[in-house]
């Protein structure tokens, strides 16, 4: 088991470098951020100390080679335009992005397990379809006009909740749902498919025959088979979340990773850029290292074949 | 035969009703079955033999399939009417059953011990060091070595012929009074079934388990059954001590299936095969069910049910061509 798992940090530790080393070259064919920094009228002379200030006169290997020397040592630079530590910025944005994801990710497992079990051992019944009807909508609802819906009804029309910012538990309410809505529709029909494949196996059949209460058949041996793939497809939602969040956050003004790397996108503030990628694929990376840790815990198979 | 029988079954009628009409999978099916004694039930596929089987305990795969008549008793106790609580109580307790495939019937993501020890716990109410002995004891009657490291093993460490001990050791393990086996050899290499079968008799004749066993297999019929049961489309067709049926053989479909083995003496020969398919259950026609495939048809067979003729003593036919023997008018 350890030595599987020093295998996957390791191979971990080496996506990461090509992560890093893929980032810097993308941004670079962005264009140079020095036209967008100076007035269109600027002399040849301007833009010249601008690129030897910024460090861009130097040739591409040497430019990399800085980088991540800096890297290793916790020093992702400054940014272009503020002038502060790009590190600043990201914790700045990080909890929130991070807050809005557990949230929206605990909203979407509390209703997507249970409705999932419902509706695949009382398959066919009204609270099935309406389960459905409920998953369809998620699954085809773009973000962006779920959350400005939610915000005409619950903000606008009833005031109950803010339409937008961070700030106490009201805050968080809508830009989650909006978020979850999604992901819990998704988890609910993965939960339904692998309960129902589940509940048609034979050691099922073979449970009840031991004449096991159906709630024990249905809890203790149908779930910890059926959330297998479940537990895979939540944990690589969450880190999804994390980078992925752009348009709710956009919609409910919420201060986030996602939105900090668009905006630095827009005025080619690679630092920023770069670093922002670098922490969304680092926590790419562990989640799905976390994730294959977790699965071969859950799943004996796995785990004593890697032992 | 003096003690009253363990199980009788009357009448039993178990149907599923689909959307293409009503499928008959058990319609009429009546035997006894005394304690300690083996009843195989034989049959092509499709012909009601896991159904009825699945209708003594009461797990017909719902909304589809129900019982729709007859009676199944057990000790005296009509099963039947009991309520689903009291219907737990019977099943791993009472009438255990041990299912085909070894590879499936035991839960993935379970260790032995906890698959065994749970059925114990709710039967037996074992806890702690009791429960331990009692779940080692149970495994080691089916020959498991090392029983106890393998308690904390999962069902894919072991091999297929091990885990068809391990799912008998828990049908076994509450000391039930019945046991089902739906073909539980089936899946298992022919050394591995000849092995399993030699335990399945020893267990037998220490416990005074009575054993239903669901087989297409007339050689495992022969090895270990004491009395027959020959299934067509939903009902028994012929039925006696297996000694009675491999001699006298009294159904044309009986006749057919027996013709089907290969003889091992003979060197190289034509394989005999049943021609026709079995017939649509939701869709029987008058008369037997096996005439349009009969070779000894006759008018009658097509227009009326046949009659239930007795040729010797417990040995009864299903046919219109049969000649009764004995004490019939």
């Amino acid at each position: 088991m350890w030595r599987y798992l020093i295998g996957r940090a390791l191979q971990t530790l080496l996506s990461m470098l090509v992560v890093i080393s893929i980032v810097f070259f993308l941004t670079r064919l962005s264009g140079n951020p020095v036209h967008l920094l100076l007035d269109v009228n600027a002399s040849e002379r301007d833009q010249q100390i601008l690129m030897h200030h910024l460090g861009l006169d130097k040739p591409l290997p040497v430019q990399y080679g800085i980088y991540v020397m800096n890297i290793f040592v916790g020093d992702f630079g400054n940014s272009v335009l503020t002038r502060r530590p790009v590190t600043e910025h990201i914790w700045e944005r990080l909890p929130a992005t991070v807050e809005l994801g557990f949230v929206a990710m605990f909203l979407s497992v509390l209703i997507g397990v249970p409705l999932g079990m419902y509706s695949a051992v009382h398959r066919g019944s009204m609270l099935d379809s309406a389960a459905r009807v409920f998953a369809v909508l998620g699954q085809s609802m773009p973000a962006f006009w779920l959350g400005l819906m939610l915000i005409l009804i619950f903000a606008v029309v009833l005031g109950l909740f803010p339409a937008g910012g961070r700030g106490g538990v009201e805050n968080i309410v809508l830009p989650a749902f909006t978020l979850g809505y999604f992901t819990s529709a998704a988890i609910l029909r993965l939960t339904r498919s692998a309960m129902l494949e589940v509940l048609g196996s034979d050691y099922i059949k073979f449970a009840r025959l031991k004449g096991l209460h159906e709630q024990i058949v249905l809890w203790k041996h149908g779930l910890k088979n059926a959330l297998l793939p479940v537990v895979t497809f939540a944990v690589m939602l969450f880190v999804q979340f994390l980078g992925g969040a752009v348009v709710t956050e956009t919609v409910f003004a919420w201060p986030g990773l996602g939105r900090l790397i668009l905006e630095s996108i827009t005025t080619r503030d690679y630092p920023i850029v770069q670093a922002g990628v670098l922490v969304l694929s680092a926590l790419y990376l562990v989640g799905n290292l976390f994730v294959d840790v977790l699965y071969s815990y859950l799943n004996p198979r796995i785990r004593h074949a890697r032992a | 035969m003096a003690a009253a029988p363990l199980l009788v079954v009357e009448d039993l009628k178990t149907h599923f009703f689909t959307r293409r009409g009503v499928t008959k999978a058990v319609d009429g099916v009546s035997f006894t079955l005394h304690a300690g004694e083996t009843l195989a039930l034989v049959g092509e596929s499709g012909s009601g033999k896991s159904v009825t089987c699945l209708s003594l305990v009461r797990l017909v795969p719902e909304p589809a399939g129900r019982i729709v008549g007859g009676r199944v008793l057990l000790e005296g106790e009509d099963l039947l009417t009991k309520s689903p609580g009291e219907m737990r109580r019977v099943r791993g307790k009472k009438i255990a059953m041990v299912l085909q495939d070894p590879m499936t019937s035991l839960n993935p993501a379970l260790t032995i011990g906890t698959q065994v020890s749970e059925v114990v716990r709710l039967h037996q109410g074992l806890r702690g060091g009791a429960l331990r002995e009692r779940v080692l004891s149970a495994l080691r009657r089916l020959r498991i070595s090392a029983a106890d490291t393998r308690l904390g093993q999962y069902p894919h460490q072991f091999s297929g012929g091990m885990r068809q001990r391990v799912s008998s050791a828990i049908g076994l393990s509450c000391e039930p009074r019945l046991l089902i086996a739906d073909e539980p050899t089936t899946s298992l290499d022919v050394t591995i079934q000849a092995q399993y079968l030699e335990l399945l008799k020893e267990v037998q004749a220490a416990a005074g388990v009575a054993i239903i066993l669901v087989t297409h297999d007339f050689g495992i019929v022969a090895a270990i059954a004491d009395r027959v049961a020959v299934m067509y489309a939903g009902r028994i067709v012929e039925m006696g001590t297996t000694l009675e049926v491999f001699n006298n053989p009294s159904h044309p479909y009986t006749r057919a299936l027996l013709r089907c083995l290969p003889d091992v003496g003979l060197g190289r020969q034509q394989l005999v095969e049943i021609g026709g398919q079995p017939p649509d259950l939701s869709r029987l026609p008058a008369g037997c069910p096996f005439a349009p495939r009969c070779p000894e048809r006759q008018s009658i067979c097509e227009e009326q049910s046949p009659p239930t003729v007795s040729v010797g003593d417990g040995h009864l036919a299903e046919c219109w061509a049969t000649k009764a023997v004995g004490s019939q008018q």
